[in-house]
């Protein structure tokens, strides 16, 4: 529910339906290639994973798209415009790793940041107040840092973060750390920005969060794109054509032999009333449940097992 | 620009705000005064008064001056009896003048007896009354005629004076009596508050920079804003900080010396012995007004104006450069150490040179280290009181622009390396190679 974004997703290549568009991004550090060739689109108003093992160049490619860094080659789009000093005040970004004065109060630390995003001080002001409305804590502005729990300072940051209404938001890990009270806060304030109209980067290591949220996902390894696409076609890619079988009464004999095998499918397991096969062609499963049925055997549930991005990802880092 | 300005802004303030600047800066005149106000007290009650008893065996009718600290008592007993019982009579200890069997005679050796020792201006008080006492005795007895005598003391004054050629060509004189210990004095007080600032307000910055890596602001602040606009917004931003607490410190401390000397006044003589003769006391405030005339007749439209130049200037210098040291360390002080060395050096080394070139104003060290930038902020102004060419001054401003210039963009090329790296061991060397990174 939550990553379906009510925006009619059309894959199309042209510029206007990508809030971002990296082609051919290269970022050496000495040595070291940190990004290498790397290409993908982000689609406007969409949730987007951008997913890697830790040094895969995840934090190198979004420095770049946040002009902290920039690419020695090949071209970031944003919006339609070749990325340039401009585009900050457009980017919310909340890396991984982040802090706060500690020393300052909540108000003029979110007064400073927003206005550092080209805000002015009245309408940063009024948008601040609007998020301390919606996250309830309208009586944190003249709390210093230092006296709110890591929780709370999340909550600011992530205010820091949105503050300027930009167009693409890039969160780093923006979990960790929250409790799972704030998490869902947080969680439901990403998807009603994205209802707005706001694209979303989401970059995690944390597999179930991504299957949950995003819709299309890039995975870099190695300073490489090797994996990109929608989560349900990448699931589909990857499927091994597994299904797992519930029934009632008793299996035919040929069934229960465990070495049985057949030109159509193999039994993986046999547990209680349940059983996962591995079908060699589209029409087995048919063929299977029809038997089962012939044989008065009742059937509870059929389902595809499909493999978790979890299990994609690692095979294909492990390549 | 704009979001330089919130920097610098927001760097001020923060500190401005801090209760600690507060009490810093206001407390630290006030204990000036204070400590000035508590050694002058010292020094004008710490002196009981010490009873002497005297036995005048000499022949000759002395009788010694009494002052504040010391009082004399004529003994009729022997100088044996005394000497058991001077303690129970309140004496401090006993003067014992020997017999002066001839007037030609010139030495006399006087004996003071006591448990505690005399203290040394109790004692040279003695020596010259007892001294002058034998001469007034001397010169009477003699036929030598008073004014005869006198007239055989010469005060010699030597008076410095000062040539320079006008732009007409003609020879011009200035008094410089006493100058030269002034400049140097002046000279030296103006390096060593550049030296202050240079290392406080440095290693503030540096500090900051610290801060702001460790606690991973600095990620958040550059998605929003140049590396340089920060840098260059917390340098601008500290240097007010210092340049307000100097401005305070430097109209408080006179207010406030001036209400504490209404308030309380200070006889300049009891910072004195106050066994000082008229005379002696007439040269001090002759000498004391020649200070106040000499510090006045320096050239202040030219000097004020370059202290706050090189003030500046070498703020910029160095701070730039601990910005960058900051940058590159992580959230272990101790290996900062290495990385600063370089940049303490030359200040320590620029207030040596300072000191050499008050002794020496015109030597070649002196021209070399005016102009050379990473010394110029300190040796400069320590230079200013003794007039250096103005060719110097001009070249010395010029490089200076061009030093913080320069070194400001370098420390930035760093600095934008240095804030995002993490859990490496930096080296100077890598610092050397941060410069030519690319974005």
């Amino acid at each position: 529910m939550f990553c379906k974004s009510i925006f009619v997703h059309i894959k199309s290549e042209s510029i206007q339906m990508n809030i971002l568009e990296l082609h051919n991004v290269v970022k050496t550090y000495q040595k070291h290639t940190a990004v290498n060739d790397v290409s993908f689109n982000v689609p406007k108003g969409s949730i987007f994973g951008l997913l890697g093992p830790n040094g895969a160049g995840k934090t190198s490619l979004i420095r770049i798209i946040t002009t902290i860094t920039r690419a020695d080659s090949g071209s970031v789009i944003l919006d339609g415009e070749k990325l340039s000093s401009r585009h900050p005040s457009q980017i919310g970004y909340m890396p991984e790793e982040r802090g706060l004065y500690k020393k300052m109060k909540v108000g003029e630390h979110l007064m400073y940041l927003a206005q550092l995003k080209d805000l002015s001080r009245k309408d940063a002001k009024r948008e601040i107040n609007y998020w301390f409305d919606r996250l309830q804590i309208t009586d944190w502005w003249d709390k210093k840092i230092e006296e709110l729990s890591k929780g709370m300072q999340q909550k600011i940051q992530f205010i820091a973060t949105v503050v300027h209404q930009p167009k693409l938001l890039i969160l780093d890990e923006p979990f960790s750390g929250l409790d799972p009270i704030n998490t869902n806060l947080i969680k439901d304030e990403i998807a009603e920005l994205n209802r707005q109209g706001t694209s979303i980067i989401f970059s995690t290591h944390r597999m179930e969060q991504v299957e949950q949220i995003c819709e299309k996902i890039v995975l870099i390894n190695q300073g490489q794109n090797v994996l990109e696409g929608d989560v349900h076609a990448i699931k589909q890619q990857f499927k091994e054509h597994l299904f797992q079988i519930d029934y009632n009464g008793e299996l035919p004999k040929s069934l229960t032999v465990e070495d049985e095998t057949n030109d159509s499918y193999r039994i993986l397991e046999r547990k209680d009333n349940q059983l996962i096969i591995k079908v060699e062609h589209d029409k087995a499963s048919n063929e299977l449940l029809n038997y089962l049925m012939q044989n008065g055997v009742y059937i509870n549930g059929f389902k595809e097992i499909l493999p978790s991005l979890n299990e994609i990802f690692i095979k294909q880092v492990e390549e | 620009m704009n979001k330089l300005w919130l920097i610098i802004q927001r760097e001020y303030l923060t500190r401005v705000k801090k209760r600690s600047f507060l009490l810093t800066t206001l407390l630290v005149p006030f204990a000036l005064i204070a400590f000035v106000v508590v050694v002058a007290f010292i020094f004008s009650y710490s002196a009981n008064q010490n009873k002497i008893a005297v036995i005048n065996d000499s022949g000759l009718e002395i009788k010694l001056k009494d002052t504040e600290k010391v009082y004399f008592d004529v003994a009729n007993e022997s100088l044996d009896d005394l000497k058991k019982t001077y303690q129970k009579k309140g004496y401090n200890g006993v003067l014992y003048l020997p017999k002066v069997k001839n007037l030609k005679q010139t030495e006399v050796r006087v004996k003071y007896y006591s448990e505690d020792q005399i203290s040394i201006t109790t004692k040279e008080f003695i020596q010259r009354e007892l001294a002058d006492k034998i001469r007034e005795i001397k010169i009477d007895s003699s036929q030598i005629n008073r004014a005869v005598l006198e007239s055989f003391n010469t005060d010699i004054a030597l008076e410095e004076v000062g040539l320079s050629m006008t732009e007409s060509g003609e020879l011009e004189e200035e008094d410089k009596t006493n100058s030269a210990n002034i400049a140097t004095a002046m000279g030296m007080i103006m390096g060593f508050i550049i030296y202050l600032v240079l290392f406080i307000y440095g290693s503030m910055v540096m500090r900051s920079v610290m801060e702001e890596k460790m606690n991973r602001i600095v990620e958040v602040m550059i998605s929003s804003v140049k590396p340089f606009q920060l840098m260059l917004g917390k340098i601008i931003g500290v240097g007010g900080v210092g340049l307000t607490q100097i401005l305070i410190w430097a109209i408080l401390i006179p207010t406030l010396n001036f209400i504490v000397s209404l308030v309380i006044p200070i006889d300049p003589d009891a910072l004195q012995s106050s066994q000082l003769t008229t005379a002696q006391s007439e040269d001090m405030m002759y000498q004391m007004a020649m200070v106040i005339e000499n510090v006045k007749a320096q050239n202040w439209g030219l000097i004020l104006p370059m202290f706050i130049f090189y003030f500046l200037g070498g703020y910029f210098i160095y701070s730039s450069m601990f910005a960058a040291v900051g940058s590159a360390i992580g959230d272990d002080l101790g290996e900062s150490q290495s990385l600063t060395l370089p940049i303490t050096l030359p200040v320590i080394l620029a207030i040596y040179i300072a000191i050499a070139v008050t002794e020496n104003p015109t030597s070649g060290l002196a021209t070399f280290s005016s102009i050379f930038p990473l010394f110029s902020p300190i040796v400069m102004p320590a230079r200013l009181p003794f007039n250096p060419p103005i060719w110097e001054i001009v070249v010395s401003m010029i490089v200076m622009v061009a030093s913080v210039a320069f070194f400001t963009w370098l420390s930035g090329r760093i600095y934008r390396v240095g804030i995002l790296l993490y859990g490496k061991k930096v080296t100077l060397r890598e610092l050397g190679k941060w410069m030519f990174y690319k974005d």
